[in-house]
């Protein structure tokens, strides 16, 4: 038996929240499938049941997430937590696990908020038990309320900072930050710096969070080259190269960053078009302003469909409840389109700062393309190497490199060595991202047992739609 | 003069292979990666028993070709260090319901009629199949173990063939699709996508679903089909399963991997829940301990079918020195196709006769 | 090493095993974030080179952590700890075809 509805929204985030609120308001019925306990996102994860103390530390752009979350709460729209999405198909069908049970419900329009995750960060040593990223470093504050002690953080981006000046708060201020920002980056993005004063409040926050980290103390190594976690079967420390001299900081943890990119693996899986953002080194599905994908059926809101951060994430999910509204006929054109205007233009405002950002933080080219015996697909151990050997015997694409050393085979379906991947075919073919492409993502999208799968032979559907 | 070879999967390159260790030039055009690609989506049997039952001569090729298996498996690993997991140690079709065990067993009885007794196979009831194989449950009655079976793993195949290949002075050209064939007779050119043009005195079309666009020009009727399959990998699991079965084989690297549909869908390779949920099923009907096992993936891919499933083994009939070759059970044939074929694709006196293979076979 | 924000409620404790050793934990922390509190880094071997493996991503996408538990493979930082709950690390045996 499976429900259909006039919407689903995948994704319980800022834009999964916000759209489906906006959604549920013009009396659409509408089921948000969320992985989490609670609704937030990683971003608000854990918000609701977040102890003062703790939502001190982590400030107030989180607090800010609890107004959020209790409309949403409080909104007619249907809920299902702890729900992993493990199927998506064409004509907005969903197939998700909760709790072991497999089930399937359908939408007459479905929008996509499963948002972003870290950029892999292949450097040598980055598989030893005790380096994790510092989104993990994040969630474990958020949900779990523990710090690393002496942690070093590797990598680049606001994030970086963020967390930092976290740690520093809670007591566990990091041991040093290696940062793989140089000069010149910030040269490169200085002709975006003008746009990028409409976001001035953002420039600030960043300002603030460096000199916290100046008043704390905590040491910075800026233009690193040549990072090796040092180690093996754990972590005993970071080896670089910063000012002309190699560095080793001894320490059992590791946080990486180099920022984050959209979560493809859903908008792969049903064939949706993409294109590759060469400033966010990312591929995403091709929208339109409304957030409308290649499928009609499909929108999608939030850091999906590209990077703009929690606040864009909230206004892109409003703007696709919108457009999701037009398309099952709820609203009309002149409706969507007069109240999607003043939303679309405080996005332009909110990703004033973006191209700035994208610019002044970039991924450097060894965690793109890694050296030759850097494992990329950590679940199978494969090797940048071996990417460029299957090259050499004619490999064109993913797909083919995937078949010959299992690269993406594993759980994670191929969600932390897939741009690895791509980038070195770019590298070693000549060809266009989008020509290389991506891999096939089939289902599931995230591991199930076989009695799962099994207890769904011959559904039936029921309307619950309005 | 050089062979050129249209399509670079298992088939095109068993036959690359083969040509070249005959001393040929050999120029093998292959497509993109997001082609349709068989020869990535198999489920990489060598399976034996019970193909051909209506078709002898079908029957006896397929053993033909799993008799000289382990010597092509050992030279590629002597070639290129890759161990393509070749393992004979037989199979075993798994069986719940009585009057299908039945029926397969007299078709098998009269394919050992039919090929003059040489036709090994076990009958095993539920207790002899447990001594050999503990995990199976309580809803398999009975099974037929045959030693003629064995399993490998075809992407290792694809790679070493794709090393040997180049190894042995072949030429690859990927990304190279092939949009028109000029064909006279021991003069060939075939024409890029990007207007390249290559040059042979003979030409192998083996490029799969592919062949269709490219028979006309060479003469071939080419009655192929796509027929989509569907298939299963678990989790990698510690070794239990030593038999690979026609829907059940634990691959080298550890997951249990479950097929396979057929359906008529055209040129869809979409999976589907309705269809993945009853291989989920029949797995655990024949191992119950698979239940808790997570999937992994699924995928859906395309056969390439004749109308009486059958290979095609075909001369042109409009240019001397071009040949067609297609079939659905590639990696079983791929040793036929690379130390038999060779001789017919050269028109020697002691080629293989395949002529039962022919397209005449479908003119009524 | 990890310790609590200072000034969180640490007393509302509940105990599980992690094969025989005994983990404290406090409600509402996921399986992951207890044995990282309690000193445990390595959760598992990789199945191809059987080197050492640990929780990295914590939000459900790297399969990193996963871990035993009612006979199931499950995220350890997907999974909430609850008292009386048994964590097995998955067996190590070697996968792949024997000779």
């Amino acid at each position: 038996m499976s429900d259909l509805f006039d919407i689903i929204v995948i994704g319980a985030g800022p834009a999964g929240m916000s759209a489906a609120t906006e959604a549920s308001r013009h009396g659409a019925s509408v089921c948000m499938l969320d992985e989490q306990q609670t609704a937030g996102g990683q971003i608000y994860r854990n918000v609701v049941h977040s102890p003062a103390a703790r939502s001190r530390i982590l400030g107030a752009d989180y607090r800010a997430g609890l107004l959020m979350t209790q409309n949403t709460n409080e909104s007619g729209v249907v809920h299902r937590t702890r729900a992993t999405v493990w199927k998506v198909d064409k004509d907005g069908s969903v197939a998700f696990t909760v709790d072991g049970q497999a089930e399937q419900i359908r939408g007459r329009h479905v929008i996509l908020a499963n948002g972003a995750m870290e950029r892999s960060v292949p450097i040598p040593g980055w598989t030893s038990p005790g380096v994790m990223t510092v989104g993990a470093a994040q969630i474990l504050m958020k949900s779990s309320g523990i710090v690393p002690v002496g942690a070093v953080l590797v990598g680049v981006g606001p994030l970086l900072y963020l967390v930092a000046t976290q740690l520093v708060a809670a007591g566990a201020p990091p041991k040093a930050l290696i940062e793989t920002q140089t000069k010149s980056d910030l040269i490169a993005a200085m002709p975006h710096f003008l746009p990028a004063l409409k976001g001035w409040k953002q420039l600030a926050k960043g300002m603030q969070m460096i000199a916290a980290l100046r008043w704390a103390g905590v040491p910075r190594f800026k233009g690193a080259t040549e990072i090796e976690i040092t180690g093996g079967a754990s972590v005993e420390g970071v080896r670089f190269r910063a000012q002309g001299r190699e560095k080793t900081i001894h320490t059992t943890t590791v946080f990486l960053h180099q920022g984050v990119v959209p979560n493809t693996q859903i908008t792969r899986s049903i064939g949706l078009d993409h294109e590759y953002n060469t400033a966010q080194h990312s591929f995403a599905p091709i929208t339109d302003d409304c957030g409308q994908s290649s499928n009609s059926v499909f929108s999608i809101a939030g850091d999906g469909a590209g990077i703009g951060g929690a606040k864009d994430a909230a206004l892109s999910g409003k703007i696709s409840a919108l457009n999701a509204l037009r398309q099952i006929g709820k609203i009309t054109q002149s409706t969507c389109d007069g109240m999607a205007k003043p939303l679309l233009k405080r996005r332009r405002a909110e990703l004033a700062i973006r191209p700035f950002l994208d610019a002044a933080y970039p991924p450097p080219a060894s965690v793109l393309r890694p050296a030759d015996d850097t494992i990329i697909c950590r679940c199978e151990d494969v090797r940048a190497g071996d990417i460029r050997r299957y090259a050499a015997l004619g490999c064109r694409g993913p797909n083919q490199t995937k078949a010959f050393g299992r690269s993406g085979m594993g759980p994670c379906q191929g969600r932390y060595c897939g741009l690895t991947v791509t980038e070195i075919l770019v590298e070693e073919t000549g060809q266009r991202h989008e020509k290389v492409g991506s891999y096939r993502i089939r289902a599931p999208l995230k591991p199930i047992t076989l009695k799962e799968l099994a207890s769904l032979a011959l559904p039936q559907e029921t309307d619950k739609s309005k | 003069m050089t062979t050129i070879v249209i399509g670079g999967g298992v088939v095109g390159l068993s036959l690359a292979y083969g040509l070249l260790k005959q001393g040929k030039d050999v120029i093998v055009l292959d497509g993109e990666d997001d082609d349709f690609r068989a020869s990535r989506g198999n489920f990489g049997l060598i399976w034996i028993q019970g193909k051909g039952a209506n078709a002898p001569h079908y029957a006896m090729w397929s053993r033909r070709s799993a008799s000289v298996w382990e010597g092509f498996a050992k030279d590629l690993f002597a070639e290129t260090g890759v161990d393509v997991a070749y393992q004979n140690a037989g199979g075993i079709d798994y069986f719940t319901d009585e009057d299908e065990l039945e029926t397969q067993v007299q078709s098998l009885t009269k394919l050992r009629g039919d090929l003059g007794g040489d036709y090994p196979f076990e009958i095993l009831d539920h207790v002899g199949l447990k001594a050999r194989v503990p995990e199976i449950g309580p809803k398999v009655i009975g099974g037929i173990y045959s030693l003629m079976d064995g399993h490998v793993n075809p992407l290792y195949l694809m790679r070493a063939l794709s090393i040997a290949v180049r190894q042995a002075g072949g030429q690859v050209k990927t990304g190279a699709r092939v949009v028109d064939v000029d064909a006279q007779d021991r003069d060939f050119t075939a024409i890029l996508a990007d207007g390249t043009k290559i040059t042979g005195d003979a030409l192998v079309l083996a490029a799969g679903l592919g062949a269709t666009d490219l028979s006309k020009s060479l003469g071939f009727a080419a009655p192929i089909r796509p027929q989509q399959g569907q298939i299963l990998i678990t989790e990698k699991l510690p070794f239990f399963l030593k038999y690979p079965s026609g829907t059940l084989r634990q691959v080298n690297e550890g997951g249990v991997q479950i097929g396979a549909s057929k359906a008529e869908v055209g040129f869809d390779d979409d999976e589907d829940i309705a269809t993945s949920a009853i291989l989920a099923q029949h797995a655990i009907d024949i191992f119950p301990h698979l239940e808790n096992v997570k999937l992994v993936r699924s995928w859906a891919a395309l056969r390439i079918m004749s109308p009486d499933g059958l290979p095609i083994y075909q001369r042109s009939p409009r240019a001397l020195g071009a040949s067609f070759v297609t079939c659905h059970s590639g990696i079983t044939l791929a040793a036929a196709h690379a130390c038999l074929m060779p001789d017919w694709l050269l028109e020697r006196n002691n080629a293989p006769d395949v002529s039962a293979f022919s397209e005449s076979r479908f003119h009524v | 090493m990890f310790k609590f924000i200072d000034g969180e409620d640490t007393q509302t404790s509940i105990s599980f095993l992690l094969e025989d050793q005994k983990i404290e934990a406090t409600e509402g922390m996921s399986v992951a974030a207890a044995l990282l509190a309690n000193g445990i880094t390595t959760f598992r071997q990789s199945a191809v080179s059987n080197e050492g493996r640990g929780p990295f991503c914590l939000m459900g996408t790297c399969y990193e952590c996963v871990v035993l538990i009612d006979g199931v493979h499950v995220q350890a930082c997907m999974t909430q700890v609850r008292a009386g709950l048994s964590v097995d690390r998955i067996p190590t045996a070697t996968t792949g075809i024997e000779e």
